[in-house]
């Protein structure tokens, strides 16, 4: 293991040690992008290593698009096929605004580690130890929404809106995830310990996924919650996505979800930014 | 007056606080490029606080840090470009395996994919990290673990490496690569900067100490000045016979011309020496005067003693005033 010679090297001998250290010439400076994308690479590295962390993204869809379909769908639209048609895009809704809480506990779990010290010591774009994991991130929700719709297709969900629909659909999931994502990063930045993230997380998802429209029509509830369901992003989302899957869908019901990601980013992509700056 | 670029770091009058606490109080410093300079203090003086603020990881409350002329607040990209830290917690990332680490940082540093993968290589032969390069770093021993911080700190040779506390918890072979290491790197023309807590590593490496106590610089020289002030070492005598300390302090004070002191081991004694030539006779005194000595032992004054002999306090002392440097 100790390859290293533990007296001092003399000056002018051309030591192993020395060679290595004079072949460190500094290169030109990375570019945003480049920068942004090793971040991005070492978020797949980490998913090798540890494959673990990726049992939110595979267990939350099955679970829900199963349980949901054979324990309700009978008793709630006539039948599981029918229910299965209804609930599809919301579940897809549902699993990817889940796994976004994934991108505020990681970067948490990063700053709390030493090795966030040596990013932020590098001359490096200063926002891309931030963005990069994010944009890794994205390939955990493409991968989310892709479980979730082979498994809807293999129930039996037939998507009216054809490929094309389904790939606008995911494409909308995908941007709010990204748009909601800065929340959280935002979040991981202020709170103590990733623990601490991922609670506080679900504690603002439960309610939001569960008072939407991702699982019943709300027609038959009590108007203080349609009030709340109407203004509740969530519902917006599902609505357009299952208006895409559908073929049905609006430009307004699209408009506002990519409003809401815009203003989401607009928002809280210059906080997070603010905050990791103020780090002490 | 040195010109600023003979200086790789200059700061003057730099103040961080935490709190009500004063982390760093007004320290100037000035560190000669081309040397290895020594930040010592015991855990809390500030050192590690002094040292995020040159790699740009604080931002000063008051007063100037330049680091080869570049103002850390208003020109922290073109210290980042120049400086290297290896913190005192480890900076590698335990999820990836060592190479992983290093050509991520090769990629963030600007080489191309396949640069970075020669790069790594490279280092890790030449660091002896080989044969661990695709274990995960979270399998990794302290020293190994240290190594490879190190190394990651020498993708591209830095004009300034900071290393902070790089032995602290290392076994003593560990401790001699990391100090083959300091020594190749300044020999290859770079400037270190290392804090540490030990005296003796301050003097085998460094060419300049300051010795920070509550955020201040209490002492400031080479490693023969500082050791001059305190003395040149400590003596330690152990007696067999523990009734017999008193006289043997009452002789020993008389033969070395200096305090001595009780230890807490009831059979022990210590003085801080200004001349070891007088030692051999002093000792003889005690054998004269019929008093057996079981072990003595001439060192260097430790820690402890520089404090004690620099501000009259001993290391640690008044704890509760000072912030955890972390």
């Amino acid at each position: 293991m100790s390859a290293i010679p533990t007296t001092a090297p003399t000056t002018g001998s051309r030591e192993p040690l020395q060679v290595v250290l004079s072949a460190g010439a500094r290169p030109a400076r990375p570019s945003a992008l480049a920068a942004s994308r090793a971040f991005g690479w070492r978020a797949l590295l980490k998913l090798k290593h540890v494959p673990e962390q990726l049992t939110d993204v595979i267990g939350i869809p099955v679970i829900f698009t199963l349980g949901f379909t054979y324990l309700f769908g009978g008793a709630l639209a006539g039948s599981t096929q029918a229910y299965l048609q209804f609930l599809l895009p919301g579940t897809l809704v549902m699993t990817v605004v889940l796994v976004t809480t994934f991108s505020g506990v990681t970067l948490n779990t990063d700053i709390t580690a030493g090795v966030f010290d040596r990013f932020r010591s590098l001359p490096i774009w200063r926002p891309a130890p931030i963005v990069g994991p994010l944009l890794g991130d994205i390939g955990r929700y493409l991968l989310a929404s892709t479980l979730v719709l082979a498994l809807g297709l293999a129930l039996g969900y037939r998507p009216d809106g054809g490929l094309v629909g389904a790939l606008a659909a995911v494409a909308l999931v995908l941007g709010f995830a990204f748009g909601l994502s800065w929340v959280w990063t935002a979040l991981g930045l202020v709170l103590r310990t990733p623990t601490a993230v991922n609670n506080l997380s679900l504690l603002v998802l439960f309610p939001l996924t569960l008072a939407s429209n991702i699982f019943v029509d709300p027609q038959t509830m009590p108007g203080w919650l349609r009030a709340f369901i109407d203004v509740n992003p969530i519902t917006h989302v599902v609505t357009a996505a299952r208006g895409l899957l559908a073929g049905t869908v609006t430009a307004g019901q699209v408009g506002w979800v990519v409003a809401a990601s815009a203003a989401l980013t607009a928002v809280f992509a210059p906080l997070t930014m603010q905050l990791y700056r103020n780090r002490r | 007056m040195t010109t600023p670029s003979a200086l790789a770091v200059e700061t003057s009058g730099l103040v961080k606080t935490f709190g009500t606490t004063r982390a760093v109080d007004g320290v100037d410093l000035q560190v000669p490029t081309g040397s290895v300079y020594g930040v010592l203090g015991p855990n809390g003086a500030g050192k590690t606080t002094i040292i995020r603020i040159l790699a740009t990881l604080l931002r000063p409350d008051a007063g100037t840090a330049r680091v080869f002329g570049h103002d850390v607040v208003a020109d922290a990209d073109a210290v980042r470009g120049r400086v290297s830290l290896t913190g005192q917690y480890a900076s590698v990332d335990k999820d990836l395996t060592g190479r992983e680490n290093l050509a991520l940082l090769a990629r963030l540093l600007g080489l191309s994919r396949r640069q970075a993968k020669t790069r790594a290589g490279e280092l890790l032969d030449a660091f002896g990290l080989a044969e661990a390069a695709d274990r995960l770093v979270g399998t990794y021993s302290g020293g190994m673990r240290r190594r490879l911080d190190i190394t990651a700190s020498l993708i591209v040779t830095p004009q300034l490496l900071v290393l902070d506390e790089p032995t602290t918890g290392l076994d003593p072979h560990s401790r001699n690569q990391v100090w083959t290491i300091v020594r190749a790197l300044v020999a290859d023309g770079a400037t270190v900067l290392l804090t540490t807590q030990y005296l003796d590593e301050a003097d085998q490496l460094a060419d300049r100490i300051a010795v920070i106590d509550r955020g201040q610089v209490i002492a400031e020289g080479s490693p023969g000045q500082l050791k001059a002030t305190v003395g040149a070492g400590a003596l330690h005598v152990r007696l067999p016979d523990p009734a017999q300390r008193a006289s043997a302090e009452r002789l020993l004070g008389h033969a070395l011309g200096v305090p001595v002191h009780p230890e807490a081991d009831p059979a022990a004694l210590s003085a801080r020496v200004t001349d070891p030539d007088r030692v051999v006779g002093a000792l003889a005194e005690l054998s004269r005067a019929g008093i057996a000595v079981a072990d003595f032992a001439l060192g260097q004054p430790s820690l402890d003693e520089v404090f004690l002999a620099l501000t009259g306090h001993p290391t640690g002392a008044d704890d509760s005033s000072e912030e955890d440097a972390a």
